[in-house]
């Protein structure tokens, strides 16, 4: 199995009733209330936490990036990975996700993961993703061209990272007289790309497609099942047997030695009103053009109804479900145990700190899941064949396996109703 | 009044039309042109109405979108080539909000097209003072009020049609072409947002007579504008509409045909 450790990096400190005030918690929500004292504080208190998460023995640690909103602290995901590439050995770096359609250059972001690759010795995980639309809205990148320009900045991407320069590209979103980087990418034939998403059934055929491990953000444990079964049918079709190597899943889990206290401390994870991210419009989470247009209506309805606020389950309900995990180290494995067996990935990374969970007690929490949930995981892992990709040594894209080992399936025609994953997505994005 | 698709450029160009006399092109605003509105009819009275969706607009069955367009730039070619295609010599021209912008880019390119260009509340310029109300930010159905300075004016183009519970109080179908017009909006002008930088330096090769109407209280467009491109057109005049929003088309029909066919100007 591979562990990785994740936090969003909340910004705690800012004044949550004046969020509540405003009626949202992203985008326009005024940056006046942003504290950099706060946050030199808090960047510095994460960046002792991700030592001690590799001290502790996990495998990776996943960063990610949004824009003008609390909920996330970091605005640049490879600047956090350049700091984890200088200050940790061992853990890979697992970027979950670069949102590639907002960066108008590709080009210069393939030579920062270059970078970060060798800096680091190798140990960087280059996942992509679309960005959620609120993200399109905050760097002006046109939603309506999000899918086109995630594809057209991923093919540039790999041919970059795996071709000699220089070449010419004359693509529709982006066109370079000479791409040439003088940084390229020590893994070979390229470091490993994974890709994370709440639940579009377009997005994981793309990643199966591709032969890229999903990494299913959160998703309610129920669905995976779902989940999976759109991403299998679209990797047998493309000739390989997918298994667990090629799923991933992200948790919320609070571990203390007193459970009263870890589950108390994992109300927290309700501190964005109960959304991952913040309390936001639909048109702003999802503008026009940037979702599936067999949805129109059901997105159109919901921009212009008066329904605000959050949408999601009690913490009760969340923690029934499983979709917060805590509790003291033994109560936290038997539930993962649950969860591995029903999801089985072989990716878990452990979402372990958030809103306002002190600095000593997110230690405490990561020091626990190292010396006790860890190596507890490890061994139901092993139990349940749950064998990661690089355990495996996979190729690291199905453009990048041999053609003699893909035998492809006859896809079935998926009598799934096309449209009930981006709803699923939508409501869960809000 | 009857419904004509044109083919045009590959794509399949709707118009609604009525009336008798010259032709009159109307250019509709970002959200759309919500039907034959009582501004085609009393403009039916003068002139032969040609109220056409721009390329990409009007709902599923409005006028095909063209998926290589990326600037309204591209809009203004493919209507040059509806002109063309329709035959009328010259026509007048009236672009409204977006539409006006539209209708504007046209005009710099191909004034032979247009006997009198007429821009009502017409977006394009960058306003100096003022900046042009983002519709990115807000609902589909908050930005259309925002061009009415009437909530009953509003309400009365856009209410409940019926009392079905499950359908929204403005209809499903309104919901639904405001949302593919907003798409297309987002194709071709997200940014720089409703103004072009390239369209100014250009005006002044617009020979043709121009009208430019405003309503007094836009909410949309900084009236500013207005007075720039009066400035720019070498042959404009300037037209306020006292206790008119954004849309004067939709908000003031009467006044504004009255403006157009010189009954009132």
């Amino acid at each position: 199995m591979f562990l990785s450790y994740f936090t969003e990096q909340p910004m705690s400190a800012y004044p949550a009733d004046e969020g509540l005030k405003e009626g949202f918690t992203s985008v326009m929500f005024s940056n006046k209330y942003y504290d950099p004292v706060e946050g030199s504080r808090l960047f510095n208190e994460r960046i002792e936490e991700y030592k001690l998460a590799e001290q502790v023995g996990f495998d990776g640690i996943m960063v990610n990036e949004h824009h003008n909103a609390p909920f996330c602290m970091q605005a640049r995901i490879t600047v956090m990975s350049s700091i984890l590439a200088a200050i940790t050995d061992r853990a890979k770096i697992v970027q979950l996700g670069n949102p590639l359609p907002t960066y108008d250059s590709p080009l210069m972001f393939a030579e920062e993961i270059a970078m970060i690759d060798m800096i680091s010795k190798g140990r960087l995980i280059s996942g992509i993703v679309r960005g959620a639309g609120q993200e399109s809205v905050c760097l002006n990148a046109n939603p309506a061209y999000n899918r086109e320009r995630f594809n057209e900045a991923h093919d540039l991407l790999v041919k970059t990272m795996t071709d000699d320069g220089p070449f010419s590209w004359e693509g529709e979103h982006f066109q370079y007289r000479v791409v040439n980087p003088w940084a390229r990418v020590l893994q070979k034939p390229h470091p490993r790309i994974w890709v994370p998403g709440v639940f579009s059934a377009e997005t994981i055929r793309w990643a199966a497609q591709h032969r890229y491990p999903y990494i299913s953000l959160n998703t309610p444990l129920h669905l995976t099942g779902d989940l999976w079964q759109i991403y299998d049918q679209a990797a047998r079709a493309c000739g390989y047997e997918p298994g667990p190597e090629n799923r991933g899943y992200l948790l919320r889990v609070h571990v203390q030695e007193d459970g009263d206290k870890a589950r108390e401390n994992a109300r927290e994870f309700m501190w964005m009103q109960g959304e991952f991210t913040g309390i936001g419009h639909p048109y702003w989470v999802s503008p026009s053009g940037y979702g599936s247009s067999a949805r129109r209506l059901d997105y159109a309805k919901l921009a212009n109804s008066e329904v605000r606020g959050s949408r999601a389950s009690r913490f009760e309900k969340q923690l029934a479900a499983r979709e917060i995990v805590a509790g003291t180290p033994d109560e936290v494995i038997a539930e993962l145990r649950v969860v591995l067996e029903t999801c089985r990935p072989s990716i878990l990374m452990l979402w372990g700190n958030d809103g306002g969970v002190s600095h000593d007690d997110s230690l405490r929490c990561i020091e626990l899941m190292g010396t006790e949930v860890l190596p507890a995981l490890r061994d139901i892992g092993d139990e349940l064949g749950l064998h990661d990709p690089m355990e495996l040594d996979t190729p690291v894209s199905l453009a990048l396996t041999p053609p003699d080992e893909l035998n492809p399936i006859e896809e079935a025609a998926d009598e799934r109703p096309e449209d009930t994953s981006d709803s699923r997505a939508l409501k869960m994005f809000r | 009044m009857q419904t004509v698709t044109t083919s045009v450029a590959g794509l399949g160009m709707r118009e609604f039309t009525g009336g008798s006399g010259d032709p009159l092109v109307m250019l509709h605003h970002s959200f759309g042109n919500p039907g034959w509105m009582p501004i085609h009819e009393a403009l039916a009275e003068h002139y032969t109405v040609h109220a056409l969706d721009l390329p990409g607009y009007g709902g599923p069955e409005g006028s095909e979108q063209p998926d290589w367009a990326r600037h309204p730039r591209d809009l203004a070619l493919i209507v040059g080539q509806w002109l063309r295609a329709k035959g009328f010599g010259l026509a007048e021209l009236v672009g409204c909000g977006f539409g006006g912008w539209v209708a504007a880019e046209l005009a710099t390119m191909a004034p032979e097209l247009i006997k009198r260009l007429i821009l009502v509340g017409a977006a394009g310029l960058l306003p100096e003072q003022g900046r042009i109300y983002d519709q990115f930010l807000v609902s589909h159905s908050n930005y259309v009020q925002a061009a009415f300075s009437s909530q009953d004016a509003y309400e009365a183009i856009f209410h409940s049609n019926g009392d079905d519970p499950d359908e929204h109080p403005l209809g499903d179908d309104t919901l639904v072409v405001w949302d593919m017009n907003r798409e297309m909006t987002t194709r071709v002008a997200w940014k720089p947002y409703m103004y072009n930088r390239r369209l100014r330096p250009l005006l002044g090769g617009v020979t043709v007579p121009a009208l430019v109407v405003w309503g007094d209280s836009d909410a949309v467009v900084p009236i500013e504008c207005a007075h720039t491109y009066v400035e720019a057109l070498p042959d404009a005049r300037l037209v306020i509409v006292p206790d008119c929003g954004h849309a004067v088309d939709l908000e003031a029909p009467e006044a504004l045909a009255a403006i157009i066919t010189g009954g009132n100007s």
